[in-house]
């Protein structure tokens, strides 16, 4: 009888406790997933269904020594879209592509960004004009996952004039954010980066931080709800940039080149180094670079064969010429080959013969017999020829590694060049062949040409030594408390004075550079005129002096491509002095007079 | 002598605040951020459970006897739906490829497979309750196989592979109750098992020794050894061959209930939604109707299969330990019913009621944990849907009146 009473009996005990028995495991696997992995799944659901909206923080405004902006943030429009799969992106991208202009380009491009950071909104538009962002507000019920923010947009008030300095910013690239540097920073798809000059050179201290704003959506990316999820974290906006750049000269530098002209002016302060003015023409608009470069500005930039792109005054070489024969002069006077009085054996008859070459000076009436501070004054290629035989090639190579012409000047700009300059006779063992050259390339040497090729902010920093008492300063164009100088060679009050004299005589009557005299000021400097590989009848202009000659409170190097003799870059360069030392020009006293 | 119908009120009791627990549950399901169909379904739900308690009412009123009798046509009019239903069928939801649907004109008039399930009890109790003593033989035991079999046939073509695996429960419990040897049992089970452990030869071998070692020590006729062993050596042979015959998501289910991660966007989808949502819960849940997960449309059919999630979302642990408790109250309490009732056919019934909720519970509640597979199989008074809603009713007036019938004292049972 299975049905007996005691088995009923014992066969509901089993069931009982099989019962209680499968109770039992299942509050045991809702304890392990409710109690002990709670943490882990609690997270899982936040980011299931918060999303981080990123709050792009504005970047560091930059000022000019007075205060006024160089570059600043104004208000702009980004849009961008919340997407669960690419293939709802594609759609949605479709759809909006009807409703707003979007290219295919911008679609791929968002495309990619979605591929980077898919839980990021995927930016669509960096930089939505008005009338794009109040029609996607009408028909913002369409597009459910559609974000549209302020972002702070870059803005250079004074666009070209400043460019060469403050350089633009753009999207970060997937170049940029593969590399480590980016990468341990905590960059992401989307952000906008410092892409030259001293945006990108202070990109860590310009670019804030990024908030977050935390917006809930539905399972399929829908944004439910736009605030109060979470806690927004807020931007932080960087501290403002102070530099040393005196925003009046840098409008008036650009003016002076204007359209017409092109090559790159550097403004120092002598004794710290402060960059007043650096401006590279062509110069381009940095404006129309945020928010992505229309396609043919950037072509047009490309093409442009005075490379307008290009930073003339710290990446371009070119040989210095005759702003070099001071190199010459200073190594000579420091190792006593020469004093300033100090006549050559041969005067200047319009050249020189050497062995079996004859070396032209660049005057062909000849300057005759002239002392040291004199040859300066005419820039006698006949004198410096001599001189730097007398001096020695090895020396003179020597010389100019000491006097720092193989450096960079250490300009807080990126991509600046290294000097080019032989370091040693090797250079020439290795160029020629031991013994494959003759001692004539010292005469190239010593009048700046040959194996010798500068930045104008390299010829500007040497010229900041001979202002101030032989110590050259790093230009900073953002204002740093201790000037960077190093001594780079030692004369004597005396010597330094009769180099002074000699300089300024090139700028007065009878000098190289006698029409860039100005009304009241004694103006020191040196001519150049660089050969020039692409159009030998059109040579570099070039002039770096400093005023006032006495007490020179600013260097100024110009260099003028295809610019001709000396003068024409001298005449520039006066008045960007003039101009800072806020003197009336000498023509307008003349006239008045 | 007539005596009074005493209404066993826990049972009641425990049915009523599980159906009230599970309406709530339906409503805080229809409470998400973007509307769904879920958001008014708790008052059809509401009106469900009235006509659920009507028909418990109603069905209280019957005599066992009249149950025993009705068995056979029930039986017969649950067959011929079944056996119409591919032509008349539907799909539904997340099912929307099967016939579980008895349809006409386009009107949905419920799942038949539900009903089923009580025909299918009372039609094995009567089966059980004819035969004098326990079947000790395979032979024996071919009339109750037959009862299930053909039924779950028809059922597991719709395909409703949750139905299918509550008759393979109900089956094996009630020949239990009745007293088949469990080693019996086993020997039945054993292709079952075979197919299962197939993947592994080192399982499958081990199983294969134990299973020789039952046979060896239960002695069965030889050919019923034989039999056995043999139907154990094809199924696993048979079982790599019959994984390449099972459909894609079929085979799917299986292997996220392996590995959910293994296809977290689709498959896997709906397990890991169900854990983060459960798991998110805490002890105490996000609150009631609060449930993140659920609002914002991750958890899936959140009122029907998954519900139980949105327990463990919004009430925590204690909510699931509180809804657990609940049910194991209830089938204690009918077990208890089981034990006392009058007679044999009442005691199977009883028993076999209890079976079917018990594997829709373990099965729906495991799945949600990912203890189970995914089967499409709704959770008794909680789940949203009208058929099971009236079904369990049903199922509650019938054990109410076994348990009126009984003469409450274990010893008073008699064969």
């Amino acid at each position: 009888m299975s049905f007996h009473p005691n088995d009923v009996a014992r066969r509901a005990r089993v069931a009982s406790w099989g019962l209680f028995g499968a109770f039992m495991v299942l509050l045991g696997a809702f304890f392990w997933t409710q109690v002990l992995q709670n943490a882990k799944y609690a997270l899982q659901s936040e980011t299931n269904r918060l999303r981080e909206v990123p709050l792009p923080a504005p970047r560091g405004t930059i000022y000019d020594r007075d205060g006024r902006v160089l570059a600043e943030n104004v208000p702009g429009y980004s849009v961008s879209m919340l997407s669960p799969t690419v293939d709802s992106l594609r759609a949605v991208l479709r759809r909006l592509s009807a409703t707003v202009p979007l290219g295919p380009d911008q679609m791929e491009a968002a495309v990619r960004r979605y591929h980077r950071a898919p839980n990021r909104p995927t930016v669509i538009l960096t930089d939505a004009p008005f009338d794009v962002v109040s029609v996607l507000e009408e028909h913002r019920i369409q597009f459910p996952g559609l974000i549209i923010q302020s972002a702070p947009k870059r803005h250079y008030p004074d666009g070209p004039a400043v460019a060469a300095l403050v350089g633009y910013t753009g999207e970060i690239t997937e170049a940029e954010l593969n590399s480590k540097a980016f990468q341990d920073s905590g960059y992401k798809a989307g952000q906008q980066v410092g892409k030259g000059g001293l945006e990108k050179e202070y990109e860590s201290r310009l670019r804030g931080r990024e908030g977050m704003r935390f917006v809930e959506v539905d399972a399929r990316g829908r944004v439910v709800r736009d605030a109060g999820a979470r806690r927004d974290s807020l931007p932080e906006a960087a501290p403002p940039l102070y530099t040393n750049i005196d925003l009046d000269l840098q409008r008036y530098t650009a003016s002076l080149f204007g359209d017409s002209l092109q090559g790159g002016a550097i403004a120092i302060e002598p004794t710290t180094g402060a960059v007043l003015a650096l401006y590279s023409a062509p110069s381009f608009d940095p404006n129309r670079f945020i928010g992505g470069i229309p396609a043919d500005y950037w072509r047009e930039l490309n093409s442009d064969p005075r490379r307008p792109l290009y930073n003339k005054v710290i990446q371009a070489h070119y040989p210095p010429g005759s702003t070099w024969k001071l190199a010459t002069a200073t190594w000579a006077l420091q190792n006593h080959i020469a004093t300033l009085d100090e006549h050559m054996p041969e005067p200047c008859t319009g050249g020189f013969q050497f062995g079996n070459r004859y070396y032209h000076c660049w005057d062909p009436h000849g300057h005759g017999s002239l002392t040291l501070s004199q040859a300066i004054e005419k820039s006698c290629d006949v004198y410096f020829y001599q001189l730097g035989l007398k001096v020695g090639l090895s020396r003179l190579i020597a010389g100019g590694v000491a006097l720092s012409f193989r450096d960079r000047t250490g300009i807080d700009l990126p991509n600046e060049s290294f000097g080019y300059f032989p370091a040693s006779l090797d250079y020439y063992n290795r160029l020629y062949g031991p013994r494959g050259y003759s001692t004539s390339v010292v005469l190239n040497l010593a009048i700046g040409q040959g194996e010798n090729a500068q930045t104008v902010a390299g010829m500007a920093r040497f010229y900041t030594a001979l202002a101030t008492d032989g110590q050259e300063a790093q230009p900073t164009i953002v204002r740093k408390s201790q000037p960077q100088r190093r001594r780079i060679f030692q004369l004597d009050s005396a010597q330094f004075a009769g180099l002074r004299v000699a300089l300024t005589g090139v700028v007065a009557a009878g000098g190289t550079a006698a029409a860039s005299q100005i009304q009241g000021i004694v103006l020191a400097g040196k001519t150049g005129s660089a050969q020039n590989t692409q159009d030998p009848l059109h040579t570099h202009a070039w002039f770096v002096g400093f005023a006032p000659a006495a007490n020179p409170t600013i260097v100024v190097a110009v260099l003028l491509e295809f610019g001709g003799h000396g003068g024409h870059a001298a005449r520039l360069a006066s008045r960007m002095i003039e101009h800072y030392l806020k003197v009336a020009p000498a023509s307008a006293v003349q006239t008045e007079g | 002598m007539e005596r009074r119908a005493i209404l066993d009120y826990p049972t009641v009791a425990l049915a009523l605040i599980l159906s009230v627990f599970g309406i709530l549950m339906v409503y805080s399901a229809g409470v998400t951020d973007a509307p769904t169909v879920a958001m008014h379904l708790w008052r059809s739900q509401i009106a469900w459970l009235g006509m659920g308690l009507m028909a418990a009412f109603v069905v209280s009123r019957a005599s066992v006897r009249l149950l025993e009798w009705a068995a056979w046509p029930a039986y017969l009019i649950v067959l011929a739906i079944l056996a119409v239903l591919p032509i008349f069928g539907s799909g539904a939801g997340t099912a929307a490829s099967s016939s579980a649907w008895f349809t006409i004109h386009g009107h949905r008039l419920g799942q038949p497979s539900e009903l089923a399930k009580i025909a299918v009890v009372l039609m094995l109790a009567r089966t059980l309750a004819a035969m004098k003593t326990a079947p000790r033989s395979l032979l024996e035991l071919w009339k109750p196989a037959l009862v299930v079999g053909v039924p779950w046939v028809f059922v597991f073509l719709q395909p409703d592979l949750g139905s299918s695996i509550v008759f393979i429960g109900i089956f094996f419990a009630m020949l239990f109750w009745f007293g088949v040897p469990w080693q019996l049992l086993l020997l039945i089970a054993s292709p079952g098992v075979s197919l299962l452990l197939a993947f592994s030869t080192a399982y499958w071998t081990a199983w294969f020794l134990i299973l020789i070692v039952l046979v060896w020590s239960y002695k069965p006729y030889l050919w019923e050894g034989v039999a056995v062993v043999l139907a154990n050596v094809f199924m696993g042979i048979a079982a790599p061959l019959l994984w390449d015959h099972l459909k894609p998501y079929q085979r799917n289910r299986l292997l996220v209930f392996l590995d959910p991660s293994s296809d977290p966007r689709a498959s896997g989808y709906h397990v890991i939604q169900s854990q983060v949502a459960i798991g998110s819960g805490g002890w105490l849940g996000k609150g009631f109707t609060l449930g993140t997960q659920k609002r914002l449309a991750f958890l899936p059919a959140q009122h029907t299969d998954f519900i139980f999630a949105v327990v463990g979302e919004e009430l925590g642990f204690i909510g699931v330990a509180l809804a657990l408790t609940l049910f194991l109250a209830l089938f204690l309490r009918c077990v208890r019913i089981a034990t006392r009732a009058n007679d044999t056919f009442s005691s199977l019934v009883a028993f076999g009621l209890t079976a079917s909720w018990f594997v829709h519970v373990g099965e729906n509640v495991g799945m949600t944990v990912n203890l189970m597979p995914i089967a499409g199989i709704p959770l008794p008074f909680f789940s949203y849907g009208g058929s099971f809603m009236l079904s369990s009713w049903l199922a509650i007036g019938i054990l109410v009146r076994i348990s009126s019938e009984g003469r409450g004292r274990a010893d008073s049972l008699a064969i």
